[in-house]
């Protein structure tokens, strides 16, 4: 009875008297910031963040802001609660000394914690030629600075524009293009626009669909390298199949970087695939030991997911970022018996080209496809994905109301092919297909959810105690 | 002021649309386009599309951010 009460005054001790820092202050770290807050959790909280900008959303950044409606600094976002943190923004972390619990500036200051958070997300994969990404009128697309200047280049009518990489962002950087008159050619070095996320049967729908909207898509091929005028801006690119474009406005869509080069060093099991935690956000050290202190959410946390054979997950999905946030917040100021699992059903979504793409599930994990739904002709449609007999994913075009029908069976491993809702039979007929995924093996450049495996690349492991 | 809709949830019901036109807009048939920092003057109007939305998917500041540093 005495422990009891003992454990209770540790609990109510550190939320009073304890220190949080938050790593990263964008989605994650704000929604994180606010769940501490409404846990009450009183004591010092520190948010650091290598962006000036206070948190903001990125998904209008490829859509409304690059088509002029929006300004690149008016997509803050909303606050749902006071978090009275000390906020060091425009800082970036270098390092992270466990033995002394400290994070450590790039200013030098070294900032102490008790509990410390990992929310510092991704950043936008660079040119693979450092002197031809210097570039004028080459960009990328992750920040609200990025979003701003390439807004201005689209602005400028320029005569054609080149989007490398066909994934969800390069495809509505696309669409915005048309909508605004532009001449865009795309390259993809895959087979179609979205098959990292959505297999080939759906690649070959979305190029049809770019295709429709006057883009020039160009599959299977590579940009192997910029030229720029006098000047130094960017005036043509040589692409694989030995032809040359004349191009104006250049954007490399080429996927993401995870940012953890911050924690090198600091032996925690990080690095290129993500921050390998367990199912309540705590993070693992090299040697797969829980730590007890520190936490991961958003876009680099990499956590087994029980509907995907316990395979380690990285999601770079906003409600991810949402509910990881609050999960780890939650257990951060939380003891064993009331700490929450973090499980999300994976679900994201992309307007492009006047369609609403949605999805639920991780579709490369299935290999078959099945159209449920709709017409695919006419783009409204529902199509499920299947692994071993078992639902795993499904995407809809324009038929979003229908998606929780199909996350609710995703999330019963319900049989594939699933039965249909007696609604609004296909077009064809319903014979499952081979959904076309790239060999995962591969990399395509832009994986927006990767299964990341048990990560047989690392090595850093002790294996059992050494006797001395 | 401060919106984000959350688009997983947002069915494309577009009730919200009529209300505050200059702050929701469809894109196509079913996909939700929006101002994220619309002006104060047009609080009242997205006050009712955030009340319209079946989903609830329309999510406000819920408190003046003055005294807050960032």
């Amino acid at each position: 009875m005495r422990n009891t009460a003992l454990v209770a005054d540790l609990v109510t001790e550190f939320k009073t008297n304890g220190r949080i820092v938050i790593v990263g202050a964008s989605l994650a770290g704000l929604r994180a910031a606010e769940t501490l807050r409404d846990e009450g959790f009183n004591g010092s909280l520190t948010i650091i963040g290598d962006e000036k900008q206070e948190p903001y959303d990125r998904p209008p950044l490829s859509k409304q802001v690059l088509k002029g409606w929006v300004k690149a600094d008016h997509t803050l976002l909303p606050r749902l609660r006071k978090v009275d943190a000390d906020w060091r923004l425009g800082e970036a972390a270098t390092g992270l000394d466990r033995a002394n619990k400290q994070v450590l500036l790039a200013s030098g200051d070294k900032v102490p914690f008790d509990r410390m958070l990992i929310a510092t997300g991704t950043r936008a994969r660079p040119w693979f030629n450092p002197k031809e990404a210097e570039l004028e009128g080459l960009f990328t697309l992750r920040t609200a600075d990025d979003a701003a200047k390439l807004q201005a280049a689209l602005a400028a009518k320029p005569g054609r524009v080149l989007i490398i990489g066909a994934g969800f962002i390069g495809s509505e950087m696309a669409s915005v293009c048309r909508e605004l008159g532009l001449n865009v050619t795309v390259a993809e070095r895959g087979d179609g626009p979205l098959v990292g996320a959505l297999g080939g049967v759906i690649g070959d729908i979305a190029a049809e669909m770019q295709r429709d909207h006057g883009v020039d898509l160009r599959t299977g091929i590579s940009v192997q390298s910029l030229e720029g005028d006098a000047k130094g801006h960017v005036r043509r690119a040589k692409l694989s199949d030995g032809t040359t474009l004349d191009v104006d406005v250049v954007v490399a869509s080429l996927g993401s970087i995870r940012n953890t080069e911050w924690l090198d060093g600091a032996g925690l099991a990080a690095g290129f695939w993500g921050v390998a935690c367990d199912a309540g956000c705590r993070v693992f050290d090299v040697n797969g030991v829980v730590t007890d202190s520190i936490f991961v959410a958003g876009d680099i946390a990499r956590a087994p997911h029980v509907l995907y054979d316990y395979q380690f997950l990285v999601l770079e999905h906003w409600d991810n970022a949402v509910f990881g946030g609050q999960v780890a917040a939650h257990n951060m100021v939380s003891l064993e018996p009331d700490r929450r699992p973090h499980l999300p059903l994976p679900a994201f979504w992309s307007g492009q080209f006047g369609v609403n793409i949605k999805g639920v599930g991780v579709g490369p994990f299935g290999d078959e496809i099945v159209i449920t739904q709709g017409s695919v002709k006419d783009r409204r449609f529902a199509a499920a994905y299947g692994r071993r007999g078992r639902i795993v994913a499904a995407v809809t075009f324009n038929h979003g109301k229908w998606l929780e029908y199909y996350g609710a069976m995703i999330e019963r491993s319900a049989p594939f092919p699933p039965p249909p809702p007696g609604y609004d039979l296909p077009d064809g007929d319903m014979k499952p297909m081979p959904a076309r995924f790239p060999d995962p093996r591969v990399p395509t450049g832009y994986p927006d959810v990767v299964l990341t495996g048990h990560d047989p690349t690392d090595r850093g492991a002790e294996y059992r105690p050494k006797k001395r | 002021m401060r919106i984000v809709v959350d688009l997983n949830r947002c069915q494309g019901y577009a009730q919200c649309v009529p209300l505050a036109p200059d702050v929701l807009k469809l894109h196509g048939e079913e996909a939700l386009m929006y101002d994220p920092n619309p002006p104060d003057s047009l609080r009242l109007q997205v006050l009712r599309a955030v009340a319209s939305c079946p989903v609830r998917a329309i999510i406000v500041d819920e408190f003046d951010k003055k005294g807050e540093k960032a």
